[in-house]
């Protein structure tokens, strides 16, 4: 036996750490901001309510569509493709991408008009782009996403193995300790919620196989993905444009139809291909709170004549098996509590991934100074990890403050959101990260509480209400964050003590 | 085995060698495996096509992690490297034997 493989059986733990920090700090920005947006993302209906504070109260999902269908024939040309969202008791207007005369709209359409809403804004679609997009034209976002949360898969196991004493880790805390107390914090927060971290990660990588893992697909259909695509949903008719004008046929018996085939559940996805076309096709599929499947069934309707072309109730237990994974990440399926509970889960591994980061520099701080590279890397942990949430707020305040008649104002939205990281960015590289730190927290502080303050705080929408609540916590916990930051500058010396292997 | 190789290296060129070397097998390797057993599965499995290739990709996903763990619990890197390569074979020669379903 060699002494390499003897270092292995002993040092596996060591190994492993290594590779858990280095997995970690590669791609541990872009982890963090997945994770952040993911987070948000679990209330992305309730977000985009906070966001278009004009629209409240209950929307008819059926009045809402045949609202936006008759809205989008007399204000669109030319369309290939309304993709439509009915309200679901959660989000109560109609989101709408689709295009017309060339250039492609995504809208909030009133539910009782049809008509796109004067606050145009992408509402909680940011949080759940920027999860898995990360602001990047396709697929090259996907990719970056994709390959981090592998690294996440590889880190988190790697993490396990790491870890000497598993279940003691979690009830030990040593506080104002330094680096013991940012290891303990870190392993409390990656242990605690461990299912989760590793549930939420290998679904989220399956949500993205057909770009991350494509090769039974290649395997098994070659080029023709046209071909796989209608095996995974025999209900969705694919129909070429004639090129003859038609008028679509009523919207209303076809969602009547559709909940009867759906047993009942409410119409969720609307898809109305080619639309004012003789060659239309309306393809309707339930809505997700239904089940923890994703696509349990659609129907595909000829658009002028209006007569199902196709009905499909998903059965195969392969598909359904994929659609409930599918489902487990996205978590439309989840009532109230449960939701709750994939914030906290998402918010943790949010947290235990910032705190790892904080730990890779505290750890190598106590032991000597610390080199040029790992100084940058501490001044973009205060760039990045504070930055980024001061782009999320500065978007929220952006929703309030921009005029509702500006043109592109959805896309300024994002620009400010940008904007402010950017800078934030730029201020954590400059300043030391002594004041890097509370200056960048005591602003973020701030901006919570004057997106509150604007949301208005008088509000008595329960989703408003709840929104600014939450903005007001975030910024007390931020405040508490940044007292505790000045107060130890004056009167403490840092404790150093021999460090224990971890 | 002398006393001195018992003790674990943790620094020197071979420590990290033998990491980089299971680092490989784990991350690259075990992604080639998992992604030619999805291709032999998707093959191979006795199912309507779109089930066999839907399958195949969720057993993909669990194969992955299960070789890197593997290459770090292996005797020896060139073990964890060996094994990966005749893994990535085995499958490989698998999926292109069965060729693509009609």
């Amino acid at each position: 036996m060699s002494g390499a493989s003897t270092m292995v059986r002993d040092g596996a733990r060591q190994a492993m750490a290594w590779l858990h920090g280095w997995t970690g700090l590669l791609l541990g920005h872009i982890l963090f901001i997945m994770c952040l947006a993911g987070t948000l993302s679990v209330f992305k209906p309730e977000i985009s309510r906070w966001m278009r504070p004009e629209i409240s109260g209950p929307a008819d999902p059926v009045r809402a569509i045949t609202a936006a269908t008759s809205w989008l024939s007399a204000n669109t040309t030319g369309s290939t493709g309304w993709y439509l969202s009915a309200p679901d008791g959660r989000s109560n207007l109609v989101e709408a991408a689709y295009d017309s005369g060339g250039e492609y709209f995504s809208r909030a359409l009133n539910p009782l008009t049809g008509a796109p809403l004067a606050r145009d804004s992408l509402g909680g679609e940011f949080f759940y782009r920027l999860h898995f997009e990360l602001e990047l034209p396709y697929p090259w976002g996907r990719l970056l996403a994709s390959l981090a949360a592998m690294l996440m898969l590889v880190a988190i196991i790697t993490g396990i193995i790491a870890h000497k004493r598993f279940f003691k880790d979690i009830f030990t805390f040593r506080r104002a300790k330094g680096q013991r107390s940012w290891l303990d914090g870190h392993n409390a927060l990656g242990v605690l919620s461990l299912p989760f971290h590793v549930m939420i990660t290998f679904t989220g990588l399956l949500t993205l196989a057909s770009l991350n893992m494509p090769w039974a697909m290649t395997a098994g259909y070659g080029q023709d993905l046209m071909a796989l695509y209608s095996d995974l949903t025999p209900g969705a008719v694919t129909k070429a444009a004639t090129g003859t004008k038609a008028p679509l046929a009523p919207i209303a018996p076809m969602l009547a139809q559709a909940q009867r085939h759906f047993a009942g559940a409410p119409v969720g996805r609307v898809y109305i291909f080619n639309p004012g076309d003789s060659g239309a096709v309306v393809t309707i599929y339930p809505v997700e709170t239904a089940s923890i499947g994703y696509l349990p069934a659609e129907i595909s309707f000829d658009g002028s004549t209006g007569t199902v072309l196709k009905a499909w109730t998903e059965q195969r237990p392969a598909i359904r098996t994929y659609q409930t994974i599918y489902g487990l990440h996205m978590a439309h399926f989840a009532p109230l509590l449960t939701r709750w509970l994939y914030f906290l889960g998402g918010a943790m591994l949010t947290l235990a991934i910032a705190s790892g980061m904080v730990l890779w520099i505290v750890k190598r701080r106590e032991r000597a100074p610390l080199s040029i590279g790992n100084r940058l890397l501490e001044r973009l942990n205060v760039g990045g990890l504070v930055g980024v949430p001061i782009g999320i707020a500065a978007f929220l305040i952006a929703n309030r403050l921009l005029p509702l008649s500006m043109t592109a104002r959805a896309e300024a939205e994002v620009s400010v959101a940008l904007w402010s990281a950017g800078a934030a960015l730029l201020l954590g590289l400059g300043l030391t990260p002594k004041l890097g730190w509370p200056f960048l927290l005591g602003l973020l502080s701030l901006l919570c509480v004057l997106a509150a303050l604007l949301g208005p705080i008088w509000a008595s929408d329960i989703m408003l209400v709840t929104g600014n609540a939450m903005l007001l916590t975030a910024a007390i916990a931020l405040g508490f964050l940044v007292w505790k930051q000045l107060r130890r500058r004056s009167t403490h010396t840092p404790v150093r003590r021999k460090a224990v292997p971890a | 085995m002398t006393k001195a190789a018992a003790r674990p290296l943790r620094s020197g060129w071979r420590y990290r060698a033998n990491v980089a070397l299971r680092t490989l097998a784990g991350t690259l390797g075990a992604y080639g495996v998992a992604a030619l057993a999805a291709a032999a599965l998707a093959r191979t499995l006795p199912m309507a096509r779109v089930e066999a290739v839907t399958i195949a990709t969720l057993i993909a996903y669990l194969v992955a992690p299960a070789v890197t763990i593997w290459a770090f619990l292996a005797r020896g890197p060139w073990r964890a490297l060996a094994g990966v390569a005749l893994a990535a074979l085995l499958l490989g020669g698998i999926g292109w034997m069965a060729g693509q379903p009609a």
